[in-house]
């Protein structure tokens, strides 16, 4: 306990980060107690009122308690992020470790299709992805068109680590006593690798939240669902900003700042973690 | 470098292109439905002073890519036209081609972008190996938290909240727009300031997020660089400090760097694009939002083909010229 308690004062981004992620988990729970997710609907308050007692975060122009569709966006969108993020890191590890270890054929055509991949803006194959599907999506369907290109980053990251990883001497020794690839591959390196597969999936869940904010500003989201990026379309649709609802913006602006600040401090820690040679150089 | 290594990223740069193409046509088809057809049809019945063109247009796209002929062939006259560069007509702005209108937006994008790109990697590269150099001002490593935490958002995030002080609140810049409306566009001193002006906010949102970026990567670099053996030769050997920071440690931390930036062009163009629409800056990107609002395919598909071409000819640049800055790589076969 003393000795984790030791680490987390030397690890400092990690408790930073987690403290955001938990305030925000907390804001979540809390909220769902004290406020009525149902007036996160069109028409359910006053509209364009700003922030007071009885509506903390004011009201916008459709009439939705903004409080409340913080509540009930927050977590719509930490679903997308997750969905796809877990989703792309686990097919970007069984790609990357058949790339990896098996090297040969394989190895070619997944690394290739991985950098080209890469170099193509995302944003705009999952547009085309999006137009192409009619009637709108769905939250979960959303995650899905995310995550469609969400593995690349991770084969990329992981297929590079496990090529260090294989040419081990403790590989090597498992190799020579007659383990076979998978055992190697689920007993050898998986251990070694986790805490840089958390690394990567953090980083995945923020790439995937950052891809679907984009989708949805651009007016692909789900159009009924109160997620933060439809939140921040309709500020841009109806020019919240020349107008000076200021609260309107204020509300998804910050818990979106507060994710990807809580997401990025926790792979800033997690990192240090997985490699402590970053220790000295920081 | 050798005839072939060229060669072969040419090849890559040909893929990227077909790619490209075949995505443009296929993802539409895997709905099931054709809503390039849908919306045709619906623009077609709304009618309106264009409506001559729009039948016009229906027909065309029926015998082209009607279902009465196999999937191979429509296939292949896409690509045919693809290669002649023949978008077809915005189905939102009958009259107008698709690559004008993209023409018309291209110079904006690459002027912001270019120019933002730019300015954040020399900027950023600089500020990271002056924080790795222990001889630098000591107020510099207070530079360091505040970089990393502008690196964590979204450039258009920034943007809006750059937005609200500076063009809001104090109004020092303009809110909206490319240049003034009512401004004539000339090549007068006092319209290209006020293309500056509008510039200026959402260059500022894209380039304090991108510094941090790279100045973190070069400051990792420079760590390992002035660990190495010939740095410490370099320094025994009484060399000037600045000649070992120049040439010894930036020369090659550099180079990883401009790796990376090959590799992140596509990402910077799609936050981008974001950071256009909210400041509805005339580029590609507010033509991109408008191009969803109207479900113009049309105008989507040439807008995605042509950005991502134009992504893989800059990366394909940069990796040609690559070799003339690290001359142990001169794509030699092993």
């Amino acid at each position: 306990m003393q000795g984790l308690l030791r680490y987390f004062r030397r690890n400092l981004s990690l408790v930073v980060g987690s403290a955001m992620l938990l305030f925000l988990l907390a804001f979540i729970v809390i909220g769902h107690f004290i406020v009525d997710v149902e007036d996160a609907r069109a028409l359910s308050v006053r509209p364009l009122q700003p922030p007071s007692w009885r509506y903390p975060f004011g009201t916008d122009r459709q009439g939705r308690d903004l409080l409340a569709v913080m509540v009930a966006g927050t977590p719509l969108t930490l679903q997308i992020g997750f969905i796809a993020g877990i989703l792309g890191v686990g097919i970007g590890t069984v790609l990357a470790f058949v790339a990896a270890y098996y090297r040969g054929w394989a190895d070619t055509i997944i690394r290739g299709i991985a950098d080209i991949g890469l170099t193509v803006p995302g944003l705009l194959v999952l547009i085309i992805i999006a137009v192409g599907i009619p009637g709108g999506l769905s939250v979960n369907q959303m995650a899905l068109v995310v995550a469609s290109l969400a593995w690349l980053n991770p084969t990329r990251t992981i297929r590079a680590q496990v090529l260090s990883l294989r040419e081990r001497g403790y590989v090597e020794i498992a190799r020579m006593s007659g383990m076979s690839g998978p055992a190697i591959i689920v007993l050898e390196l998986m251990p070694n690798l986790l805490p840089y597969l958390a690394a990567t999936l953090v980083n995945a869940v923020s790439g995937a939240i950052l891809a679907s904010i984009g989708l949805e500003v651009l007016g692909l989201g789900p159009i009924d669902a109160p997620t933060l990026g439809m939140t921040l379309y309709w500020v841009n649709f109806n020019a919240a900003m020349i107008n000076g609802w200021w609260w309107w913006w204020l509300a998804p602006t910050t818990i979106i700042v507060l994710v990807f600040l809580g997401l990025f401090f926790v792979t800033v820690g997690l990192d240090e973690y997985a490699n402590p040679r970053l220790r000295r150089s920081a | 470098m050798h005839l072939i290594d060229i060669l072969r990223r040419c090849g890559v740069f040909v893929l990227i292109v077909w790619l490209a193409a075949s995505l443009n046509f296929f993802l539409p088809k895997l709905s099931g439905q054709d809503p390039v057809r849908t919306k045709l049809l619906q623009q077609a019945q709304l009618g309106g002073y264009v409506q001559q063109g729009i039948d016009e247009m229906v027909k065309v796209y029926e015998t082209r890519f009607g279902l009465d002929r196999p999937l191979w062939q429509q296939y292949l006259s896409y690509l045919g036209d693809v290669v002649r560069g023949d978008f077809n007509f915005s189905i939102a702005n009958y009259p107008r081609t698709v690559w004008d209108m993209i023409a018309e937006s291209i110079p904006w994008t690459v002027g912001l972008l270019g120019m933002t790109t730019l300015l954040s990697f020399v900027i950023g590269t600089i500020l990271g190996a002056l924080l790795a150099w222990p001889r630098a001002p000591r107020w510099m490593a207070w530079l360091m938290p505040p970089l990393w935490a502008l690196h964590a958002i979204p450039f258009f995030l920034l943007g809006l909240i750059l937005m609200y002080l500076l063009a809001f609140q104090v109004q020092w810049l303009p809110i909206f727009g490319g240049y003034s409306m009512g401004a004539v566009p000339s090549l007068s001193v006092a319209f290209v300031l006020d293309i500056i002006r509008h510039a200026t906010l959402p260059a500022l949102s894209i380039i304090l997020v991108a510094v941090g970026g790279w100045a973190l990567s070069m400051r990792g670099m420079m760590v390992t660089t002035m660990g190495e053996d010939y740095v410490v030769f370099a320094e025994g050997k009484g060399l000037r400090s600045l000649t070992i920071f120049s040439r010894y440690c930036l020369r090659n931390a550099i180079l990883p760097q401009i790796t990376a930036l090959a590799l992140a062009l596509g990402q910077i163009l799609s936050g981008a694009v974001l950071v256009e629409v909210i400041f509805g800056y005339p580029g590609i990107g507010t033509l991109l939002y408008q191009a969803i609002r109207e479900n113009d395919h049309f105008l989507i598909q040439g807008i995605v083909f042509t950005v991502i071409v134009s992504l893989g000819l800059a990366t394909l640049l940069l990796d040609l010229v690559y070799p003339l800055l690290d001359p142990r790589i001169s794509y030699r076969r092993t």
